[in-house]
């Protein structure tokens, strides 16, 4: 709880912060403030937590755990984030202001226990999404992002919110405990529009994450983006969004899995075939990303699809490394783009030589999102597998397995640029921040795939 | 003293070795190869010939999930242990005429890789194999693509999505293990234990199998192997061909086979029938190469598939066999590649037809290729001859028609060997060939000593053989015992 105040706090400080024209002391105060809420979110650990505010919310250790990879993800990207606004616009305390008012709505999204609070948290952090996307006024795409991203999503937000309402028409209840209950003791007389329900929020929530076939706003948006939002929303946004479809599910739809899963089970394998695929045409590296997220969230849906014990904890390895990963390679992107002026793969060519490192931390995330072993994408793909094939789910597993082959193509491609392509460009210059962020995320990365233990145990 | 320190100290050397500068680099890596091959020679002075599984370590790696890190040498390790720390320092040897642009990433990467094979041979764990497994596939992808011929970049990501596609089918096959085993462990022996259904272990068969027919590469998942053995440098195909595609053969032995023996009895004939079909194909082929490099790699395939179909036949004379053969394979392999190093790279081309007389101007050079040839075509008293015959013993004990085709990988095999060698080899002198200097030093070096094994083994082979024999008769057994009771 301390948390969530703290995270709704800090941006009305920074705004202050910004009135008064002190723009140096934004990211050390916005760090700080993070690092607060985290140890905040950390000292509930393990606590038998139990629900307050008559029951709305609920800080148990899913909700910690979630909490702590979203603003550990967000104070690495805003570390990233030194000197990338000004170049935007000298109002820069408004958009630190706005991403921690997402990541406001975003612990409040893994942390719901009351449908009221899911929707509330979805809106906050969708509302200042909208805003994020366009934060170039003057660009074209940005603008297109922006209204690509706001009509989608209150489109989608409309089907959400009928489904929760069509919920609380047959149980009587936004509780989530309530809810199950309600399936629980009418095991046979369930009334149709319950199922609706389901139905719409499955819509709701796919759009969100970015699911297909609801995916179509993604590739505009995530290009269109500024690369620091794009990163921030295909990491935390989608890692949230996530957390909250596994809660709601789990929490009280558990016992109708037979009605939902094979909808979600089709869901998947189309999410799965359509991002992988159309991310091995792209020539844009970030557009490629934007697709190749797509698929991730058919990897993630896995574990939805699978639902057991061991979903929150699949859910959470395979976040933590996609995340990590996803801000390597937008850091990467976002310095060869101020070098070349473009997103393409073509920017990459032989950065190996020029630029060792950045090509060694970028070869390590390439390899984790790919889910080669000894990186953390590998831990997070292995506990997915390992979700479906305990059920018996042969041919989504073999389906995934597919899908995983394609996927190294268009990986490998970025490596085959770096290493052996060869381009007569300078160095890029990579700041020492960045090279903390990113060799740090890359480290991470190898430590979690050798040593999983210290993360898979949380939940 | 466990086998961790066989498994560890390769990273640690590859990590030592990229503090060194390029000329440096290889002495460094040769230095730990040594190191490698003492403890391996150590481990086999202390080792027990019995079917018992020594210098075991077994600690927690991801104990919520089942996952230990888990693993010993039992006779079957045992000679690929030795396989791998002897043809390390050799293959290591043998680049030292070659100068490496980061030779230190170069030495770096064949260090990682033998960490990750003497994984593959040691591990006890279906986890700690499947990740033995890839991490050796990824450094020999770069050292292919990074330091390869002109093809590299298209040739070696289709090697790297074909066998990485076989491991995603065998990891879906671990998993599956895993998950009927009572206590959800990773272990060997709880998989080995496990009696599943026939429809189940069909499932597992095939998730295996294909991940291990890619890796050997065996007939029809062939199609990677000749077009990246030729475009990657020396000592990555001696890596891939005289080490990596073992890891495909001992799997079948010891992950295969064992996991699922009603699953491999069905398709028994089928198996045993592509490896045939491999040798003679593959011969057949080797026939028509010009380019020596390419004419040993399909030579390779028809090696392997006799091997596969010894194993496939799975009596204890078969597998033996095989274990034999792998070791005198990988010898007389990489001296074989070797060989065609040191003439592509005096001569700038490996097109056979431009040769001639090497052996008039190199005649230190031209006993060594003849007995590296000889040994390859399995004549007696060299290494060859043993495994080939023992293999042959056992696919006898099959079928009579499949071991009367699958010896004539023999002949064949003597036809174009015996013809390449005298295409370079004999004959007269011409202008490309002339000045062909003969070996000297560090070739001299590594030529000797894969000589000296050649004969050695050939003519003494019982100590080699007698290390491997209580493992594989106890293995064969027992899994032939599941046969006996599957029918009932």
């Amino acid at each position: 709880m301390t948390t969530l105040i703290i995270i709704s706090v800090l941006p009305i400080v920074l705004l202050y912060l910004g009135l008064y024209k002190m723009q140096k002391a934004l990211l050390p105060v916005t760090i700080l403030g993070l690092l607060a809420a985290l140890v905040a979110a950390v000292m509930q650990w393990g606590d038998n937590a139990e629900p307050i505010y008559n029951g709305m919310l609920l800080f148990n250790n899913f909700s910690i755990a979630f909490s702590v990879v979203s603003i550990v993800s967000t104070i690495l990207i805003l570390l990233l984030s030194k000197g990338y606004f000004e170049k935007i616009s000298s109002h820069i305390a408004e958009y630190y202001a706005i991403i921690l008012f997402a990541l406001a709505g975003i612990i409040v999204m893994v942390s719901y226990h009351s449908l009221v609070m899911m929707f509330i948290g979805i809106e906050i952090m969708s509302v200042s999404l909208y805003i994020l996307a366009g934060i170039r006024k003057n660009d074209f795409a940005s603008n297109e992002a922006a209204l690509k991203y706001f009509l989608m999503g209150a489109f989608s937000t409309g089907f959400l919110l009928f489904g929760i309402t069509l919920i609380y028409g047959a149980s009587g209840s936004f509780d989530l405990d309530h809810i199950r209950d309600y399936v629980a003791l009418h095991p046979r007389d369930i009334d149709p529009i319950f199922f609706t329900g389901i139905l719409l929020i499955i819509v709701g929530m796919c759009f969100k994450v970015g699911a297909a076939p609801f995916h179509f706003w993604t590739p505009d948006v995530y290009e269109g983006a500024p690369s620091l939002i794009t990163l921030f929303m295909s990491t935390v946004v989608k890692v949230a969004g996530f957390a909250a479809f596994l809660r709601l599910f789990s929490a009280s739809f558990i016992l109708m899995t037979d009605f939902w899963a094979p909808v979600l089970m089709v869901i998947t394998i189309i999410t799965l075939f359509i991002g992988n695929i159309t991310a091995l045409y792209q020539q844009s590296f970030k557009r490629m990303m934007a697709f190749s997220s797509i698929s991730h969230a058919g990897y993630l849906l896995f574990a939805i699809v699978a639902i057991g014990a061991g979903s929150a904890n699949a859910i959470f390895v395979y976040a933590t490394a996609y995340s990590i990963a996803s801000i390597v390679a937008f850091g990467a992107l976002i310095l060869v783009r101020q070098q070349t002026g473009s997103d393409n793969f073509d920017g990459f060519n032989g950065m190996a030589k020029r630029n060792p490192f950045l090509a060694l931390v970028l070869t390590v995330a390439m390899l984790s999102l790919a889910g080669i072993p000894l990186t953390a994408g590998f831990i997070g793909k292995f506990y997915m597998f390992t979700g479906a094939l305990s059920q018996y789910k042969f041919w989504l597993v073999i389906i995934a397995v597919v899908n995983a082959i394609i996927s190294i193509f268009y990986y490998f491609r970025v490596i085959i640029a770096m290493y052996f392509r060869s381009a007569d460009r300078a160095e890029v210059e990579v700041p020492p921040y960045y090279k903390f962020v990113l060799g740090s995320a890359a480290l991470a990365t190898i430590v979690i795939g050798v040593y999983p233990s210290i993360i898979s145990a949380l939940i | 003293m466990t086998v961790s320190i066989l498994l560890f100290l390769p990273i640690i050397a590859a990590l030592v070795v990229l503090l060194f500068k390029n000329e440096v680099a290889k002495h460094v890596a040769l230095f730990f190869a040594v190191v490698e091959l003492a403890i391996a020679l150590f481990f086999l002075s202390g080792f027990v010939a019995d079917a018992s599984t020594q210098y075991s370590i077994d600690v927690p790696w991801i104990p919520t999930v089942g996952v230990y890190f888990s693993a010993g040498i039992d006779g079957i390790s045992m000679l690929m242990v030795l396989l791998t720390t002897v043809l390390v320092p050799l293959i290591i040897l043998t680049t030292y005429k070659h100068e490496y642009k980061n030779a230190p990433a170069f030495y770096a990467l064949i260090l990682f890789m033998q960490a990750g094979l003497l994984t593959v041979f040691t591990a006890l764990d279906g986890f700690l194999f499947y990740v033995g497994w890839e991490a050796a596939l990824i450094p020999i992808y770069f050292i292919c693509t990074l330091w390869g011929g002109e093809n590299r970049i298209r040739i070696n990501i289709k090697f790297f999505i074909y066998t990485f596609a076989g491991s995603l089918f065998m990891l879906l096959g671990i998993i599956f293990l895993y998950l009927q085993t009572p206590g959800k462990v990773y272990d060997i022996h709880a998989f080995y234990n496990l009696s599943l259904d026939a429809a189940h272990q069909n499932w597992v068969f095939w998730a295996f199998f294909i991940a291990f027919a890619i890796k050997m590469p065996l007939f029809p998942f062939h199609t990677w192997q000749p077009d990246t053995y030729t475009e990657a440098p020396s000592a990555g195909t001696m890596m891939l061909s005289g080490i990596m595609l073992k890891m495909g053969i001992y799997g079948v032995i010891r992950w295969l086979i064992p996991n699922a023996p009603v699953g491999f009895l069905q398709w028994q004939n089928l198996v045993m029938i592509l490896s045939v079909i491999g040798i003679v194909y593959a011969s057949l082929i080797a026939f028509n190469q010009k380019d020596g490099k390419r004419l040993v790699a399909y030579s390779s395939i028809a090696h392997v598939g006799l091997i596969a179909a010894g194993i496939f036949a799975w009596t204890t004379q078969g597998v033996q066999g095989a274990m034999i053969q792998m070791l005198s394979h990988g010898i007389n392999v990489v001296g074989m590649f070797f060989i065609w190093d040191i003439i592509s790279r005096r001569l700038n081309t490996r097109d056979i037809s431009q040769m001639g007389g090497i052996a008039k101007v190199a005649p230190n050079f031209s006993i060594a290729f003849l007995i590296i040839v000889l040994g390859t075509v399995a004549l007696p008293l060299t290494n060859g001859f043993v495994g080939e015959f023992l293999l042959l013993k056992g696919v006898f004990h099959y079928n009579i028609w499949f071991a009367a085709v699958a010896g004539l990988t023999i002949i064949f095999g003597a036809v174009y060997m015996l013809r390449m060698y005298k295409n370079v080899m004999q004959g007269e002198t011409n202008a490309v060939t002339v000045a062909f200097a003969d070996i000297d030093g560090s070739e001299k070096l590594v030529l000797g000593i894969i000589c000296v094994l050649i004969i050695a083994i050939g003519v003494y082979p019982q100590p080699l053989l007698h290390i491997s024999e209580a493992a594989v008769t106890n293995l064969v057994q027992t899994v032939s015992a599941k046969f006996i009771n599957s029918k009932f």
